[in-house]
């Protein structure tokens, strides 16, 4: 049985890792096309009619990529997660279904119009298109994260005399604070997402010598964009997630930073590779004192270790949490500086001669994905052993009557497929950024 | 009471999935035989573009209440049917890929490709949909627990233990393939005009009779198998308006395909879809799943169903939401009325 449960693990992480690469891309571009479609109003320009055209075509198949990959998560709680689903059906069936009927329904309607119904729209009719878009797809991460929340900070629950659960208040659950904290903080990753490819594909243009004044748009909305999200990102949004995780994950935090032993003026490990076995970290760069200042305000407050916690409570990956956290914390760091850097040239006027810089930033593009990935695996891994935290744990949630080999069977299937579709998604992607945002005024 | 109020939900979300999606999985069916040139493929693909995705929605959002309302049955009929299930999913992925990326390409031969992926797919779908809802109708090995497991196929007979597809529950899928194809073809009748309309005439008329031979041998097939089905019907005489119906809706479409009068058709075809349905979840009610063996062990609404305050405060966002979501339909149907231009 064990060995299928790891495997209907592996599924579900496999599949929501894959999907969440292009929701992530969709609900960060769609603010950005609002703002270009914005700005082809207010300045009467066409060049950011053509602007928001192409980038268009980027979201509409990132889009479908995020339909086609999405159907399978809701279904999958049923197919992999029966027991959990038997106990969990009258909570988060909720949210679910809400992200059913207020946001997917949204979305395909207006969907079709903004990407082909530009010329039987007015402007502004074309405008307003566009910002429905943008709410469907933000408004569909709510959802998504209002379940999320719920299975990491339980609230407005009961449990009946069978075991399962009843929601006890409406907007008690869809207003979880830990929902609200957690997707302020998944937005501003999405953000980034979108606006660091944004500025990839105009730092791409600009190197090439094409479609200049479009990359220089490109350019000017993507760091200006970056660099609030991934300020955003880790302040305020970022910080206040820790101190939720502190005060009611404190296990879980202990195990993101490695901190093995209860100690006060407990340091922030930067770099290092947790030992389990030793129960310490092996080639430690560390801060010391900064973990107690950065969750308790004093530098020589006690911060609780895994050793706090019974065994069978603790995460049971420490080596992976702990990469996944400090690869979310890392590279989110470096987002800051590289928007930064390229804010202050933009600002001085040296963005668009700066080669080196252009460089950076189109190569920099695939981290956001990483980030924002690394930064899931912290939460989902970090919530092992439980799936509701504290309440129902992962050994309890799977289907039983799926067997190893049924399951191996589907995750094979997945990963066949999602092979297929990623080759197909860079293909389409790669001829979409050669034909270019100043042909695409000229299609259909 | 809220049980059934959310049983008939439920019901009416499927049935709106079934009708709505079903003439773009039919024009899938049939878009390799209706379109030979690269305009009429189009055609095909401009004609359901901007509605399908809206369309599948209801496939999401009726699964999703069906979690929500009771989830008991969601979690045994989704484990149990674990592969089918998988098989569904994987074609509505290259479905919607097959649909979507098509136009970002040039070459006919990725063209082509996708053309395969959304015509395959969809005609898989049909059947295996079919197939499923025979399998509801037959009943499955529930254990005490109120949990199966459904392989493909065993024997390919209605018997202790039965596979996804056996010869019933074939009849089911065929039924599904025909009855759909058949509502595709009315769809693409009342959206083109010229060698597309008539070849899509030609065939909702060849079909129907393959139609009427399979709802007859499907509904005595379900009176062979489980004859308790017909227990409601002599409860409530008034549930016979039901079965009428589809008789009404099959003569009506017959006249209706002779005459040329398109939209007739496809109304037709969409209120015999609804009413088979109807048919199927009147038989049905109280139960949502039945055992196939002899301990009787059905998933009723009772012993499924989620709890008291969900039940009721869903009631209000859920009424909520489907109406804003049938205003949408009505603005993005308003938006593609008329017969398509041939470009």
């Amino acid at each position: 049985m064990t060995d299928a449960l790891l495997l209907h693990r592996l599924q579900f992480a496999f599949t929501a890792t894959f999907h969440y690469l292009f929701p992530q891309l969709t609900m960060g571009l769609a603010p950005l096309i609002v703002v270009l479609k914005t700005l082809a109003i207010v300045r009467s320009e066409t060049r950011y009619d053509e602007a928001a055209r192409f980038w268009a075509r980027v979201f509409g198949v990132s889009f479908t990529m995020g339909v086609v990959t999405g159907i399978p998560m809701e279904f999958q709680f049923g197919t992999n997660w029966a027991r959990f689903s038997s106990a969990t059906g009258g909570v988060i069936g909720q949210p679910l279904v809400m992200e059913g009927v207020f946001s997917f329904f949204l979305e395909s309607a207006f969907l079709g119009l903004f990407l082909f119904g530009e010329r039987r729209l007015s402007r502004w009719g074309h405008w307003w298109v566009s910002v429905a878009v943008f709410l469907g797809s933000w408004l569909s991460g709510f959802f998504i994260i209002v379940t999320d929340a719920w299975m990491q900070h339980p609230v407005a629950y009961v449990r009946l005399a069978d075991g399962s659960f009843d929601v006890t208040s409406f907007w008690g659950l869809l207003l979880n604070p830990w929902a609200l904290v957690q997707y302020a903080h998944t937005m501003c990753g999405a953000l980034t997402t979108g606006a660091f490819a944004m500025a990839a594909v105009g730092a791409y243009y600009l190197l090439e010598g094409r479609a200049v004044a479009h990359a220089r748009t490109f350019l000017r909305l993507g760091v200006v964009a970056g660099l609030l999200a991934c300020v955003l990102q880790i302040f305020p949004t970022g910080d206040m997630h820790g101190r939720y995780m502190a005060r009611y994950q404190p296990a879980v935090v202990a195990g993101m930073e490695g901190l093995f032993h209860t100690e006060a003026g407990a340091p922030v490990v930067l770099l290092g590779q947790p030992d389990p076995v030793t129960q310490r970290i092996d080639n430690p760069l560390a801060v010391n004192d900064a973990l107690s200042f950065l969750i308790y305000g004093t530098t020589g407050a006690e911060v609780k270790g895994l050793d706090a916690f019974p065994k069978e409570d603790q995460p049971p990956n420490i080596p992976l949490l702990f990469f996944s956290y400090h690869i979310m914390a890392g590279l989110g760091t470096l987002f800051v500086a590289v928007m930064g850097i390229a804010a202050l040239l933009l600002w001085r006027g040296w963005l668009f001669k700066s080669h080196w810089m252009l460089w950076i930033l189109l190569l920099a593009a695939p981290f956001p994905f990483i980030a924002n990935t690394a930064g899931w695996l912290t939460a989902e891994i970090g919530r092992q052993p439980w799936l509701v935290y504290g309440l129902m744990r992962t050994t309890a949630g799977s289907s039983t009557t799926v067997s190893a080999g049924n399951s191996l069977f589907t995750l094979l299937g997945f990963m066949g497929l999602y092979a297929a579709l990623a080759i197909l998604f860079l293909f389409l992607i790669g001829h979409e950024i050669a034909h270019g945002p100043e042909r695409a005024m000229h299609q259909r | 009471m809220m049980e059934t109020t959310w049983f008939w939900l439920v019901a009416l979300m499927l049935i709106a999935y079934v009708v709505l999606d079903g003439f773009d999985l039919g024009a899938g069916v049939l878009h390799l035989l209706l379109a030979h040139t690269e305009a009429e493929r189009q055609l095909v693909l401009r004609a359901i573009g901007p509605v399908w995705d809206g369309n599948e929605v209801w496939l999401i959002a009726g699964g999703g209440t069906l979690y929500f309302a009771f989830p008991r049955l969601y979690a045994s009929a989704f484990s149990g049917f674990y592969l089918p299930l998988h098989i569904v999913l994987w074609l509505l992925i290259w479905r919607g890929i097959g649909i979507e990326f098509r136009m970002h390409v040039t070459s006919t031969v990725w063209r082509s490709l996708f053309d395969g992926f959304f015509s395959l797919s969809s005609l898989l779908l049909t059947v295996f949909f079919g197939a499923a809802l025979a399998n509801v109708l037959r009943g499955v090995p529930l254990q005490a627990d109120g949990y199966f497991f459904e392989p493909l196929w065993t024997n390919w007979r209605v018997g202790p233990a039965p596979g996804i597809l056996d010869w019933f529950t074939l009849i089911g899928g065929a039924t599904a393939l025909v009855a759909l194809a058949l509502h595709g073809a009315n769809f693409m009748a009342l959206k083109t005009s010229g060698g597309l309309n008539d070849r899509a005439r030609r065939l909702a008329r060849r079909l129907w009779p393959l139609l009427l031979a399979l709802t007859a041998a499907s509904l005595l097939a379900t009176l062979d198998v489980r004859p308790a089905l017909l227990d409601n019907y002599r409860a409530h005489a008034a549930a016979l308006a039901i079965p009428a119906l589809v008789v009404a809706s099959l003569v009506a479409l017959r006249v209706c395909i002779q005459r040329g009068h398109e939209l007739g058709a496809f109304l037709s075809s969409s209120t015999f879809l609804a009413a088979m349905l109807a048919g199927a979840a009147e038989a049905l009610y109280p139960n949502l799943l039945l055992d196939s063996g002899s301990q009787a062990r059905h998933l009723t609404i009772f012993n499924s169903a989620t709890g008291r305050y969900a039940m009721s405060a869903g009631l209000i966002w859920w009424s909520g939401g489907i109406v804003v979501a049938i205003a949408y339909f009505v603005f993005v149907y308003r938006m593609a009325r008329g017969k398509l231009s041939q470009p």
